[in-house]
């Protein structure tokens, strides 16, 4: 595969967020859950069958489950006293350090399957690795997190195989959502000095060993699916650091309007 | 049909309940909860092929309960026998000596 070519932070700018390098390792992959969660709940009562609809709700509650306990461990690491809620509820859309992979809108099904292969594998090197953290509240929550993803891996691989080996129609369509969503996938795999700092004590994992795990789980669902792998080395990127696509403001503001409108409310 | 569809002139009657020619086909799922236990028929659902059926089982039925083992089976393939015809089935209320009940248990026996 290609060597990336970066662009998407302005530059000289200055991050917004700043912290211990633990607690933005945590709300780093919060906020990948979070985002990927709404987006999947977006589907429900669209999708194209009623069995696919539960499936995908499925997905966000695990997914919002995961966001649940790295946020609750990231308000308890940074030690001000913010909760889950404040940290999902109460942050901008400049303070969201999601990758920008998980923000892209649904669009269609084909697309939202593969967003799903590239995060699910992404999600199965990572939780791998991090199972093994030095931290052990971030080992366990991997663990867990692990058995989960092994499930959402083999959803989205399943969809992409049908849908690309599939119909002439389905077979456009899915190539289409590779080829869309293909300059998103190298961000999960750049490093900086959070990482630097997190892979130092043992916390986290340096992003750039995921890839050749991913590569070859993408490569080999690709091959089934008779897909191509697009040859493009355009990559976009600044999510990490709250430089995001215009698609996220909407996002939170739907996901957010609620607690913004009523602070504190509960139902 | 039962109840009106709102219709604009020229479109097409809608078709309802046709589901093994409209869309997916239809699968059976039985759940064994237990080992020792039957595989015991949870649902139905629709699903492309056997390996998706599978996967909707899980996001359908199993989430929610524990298990060991999920089976699905083509709804084509199961053979039912006809309502109106129960009575060639279900004969043993009008012979209740087909059932263990029936008998008393000699007091020598004990607890069986």
């Amino acid at each position: 595969m290609t060597t990336p070519i970066t662009s998407g932070v302005p530059q000289g700018s200055v991050p917004v967020v700043a912290g211990e390098p633990r607690f933005l390792y945590l709300l780093r992959h919060a906020d990948d859950n979070l985002v990927l969660a709404q987006r999947l709940a977006e589907w429900v009562s669209w999708a194209p069958e009623l069995e696919e609809d539960i499936a995908l709700a499925n997905l966000a509650l695990d997914f919002l489950g995961v966001a649940r306990a790295l946020y609750t461990y990231a308000g308890e690491v940074e030690g001000k006293g913010r909760s889950e809620d404040d940290l999902a509820m109460f942050r901008t859309e400049r303070e969201f350090l999601n990758v920008l992979l998980v923000e892209r809108p649904n669009t269609d099904f084909a697309h939202t399957m593969a967003r799903q292969l590239f995060f699910d594998a992404y999600q199965l090197e990572l939780w791998e690795a991090l199972s093994a953290s030095a931290d052990e509240t971030i080992a366990g929550i991997a663990a867990k997190a692990i058995k989960e993803a092994r499930y959402h891996f083999r959803h989205s691989s399943t969809w992409v195989i049908r849908l690309g080996d599939g119909t002439e129609e389905s077979h456009r369509r899915m190539q289409a959502g590779i080829d869309a969503l293909w300059m998103f996938t190298g961000e999960l795999f750049e490093a900086d000095d959070v990482d630097a700092a997190v892979v130092e004590t043992g916390v986290g994992v340096d992003p750039a060993t995921l890839r050749p795990g991913w590569e070859r789980r993408v490569a080999d669902v690709l091959a089934e699916a008779t897909l191509q792998i697009p040859d493009d080395p355009f990559q976009r990127t600044g999510g990490r650091v709250g430089f995001h696509s215009e698609h996220l403001g909407r996002l939170l503001a739907e996901m957010q309007w609620m607690q913004r409108t009523y602070p504190g409310m509960s139902w | 049909m039962a109840y009106s569809v709102p219709h604009v002139d020229g479109e097409p009657e809608p078709e309802f309940g046709r589901s093994e020619t409209r869309g997916w086909p239809m699968w059976e799922v039985f759940v064994r909860q237990r080992r020792g236990m039957s595989h015991v028929h949870a649902g139905s659902l629709h699903a492309p092929d056997a390996e998706t059926a599978l996967q909707h089982a899980r996001d359908v039925y199993t989430r929610r309960v524990e298990g060991v083992s999920v089976w699905v089976v083509p709804s084509s393939a199961i053979v039912a026998s006809d309502p109106d015809e129960a009575d060639a089935f279900f004969e043993a209320i009008e012979k209740p000596y087909r059932a263990a009940t029936y008998y008393e248990i000699p007091d020598e026996v004990g607890q069986m």
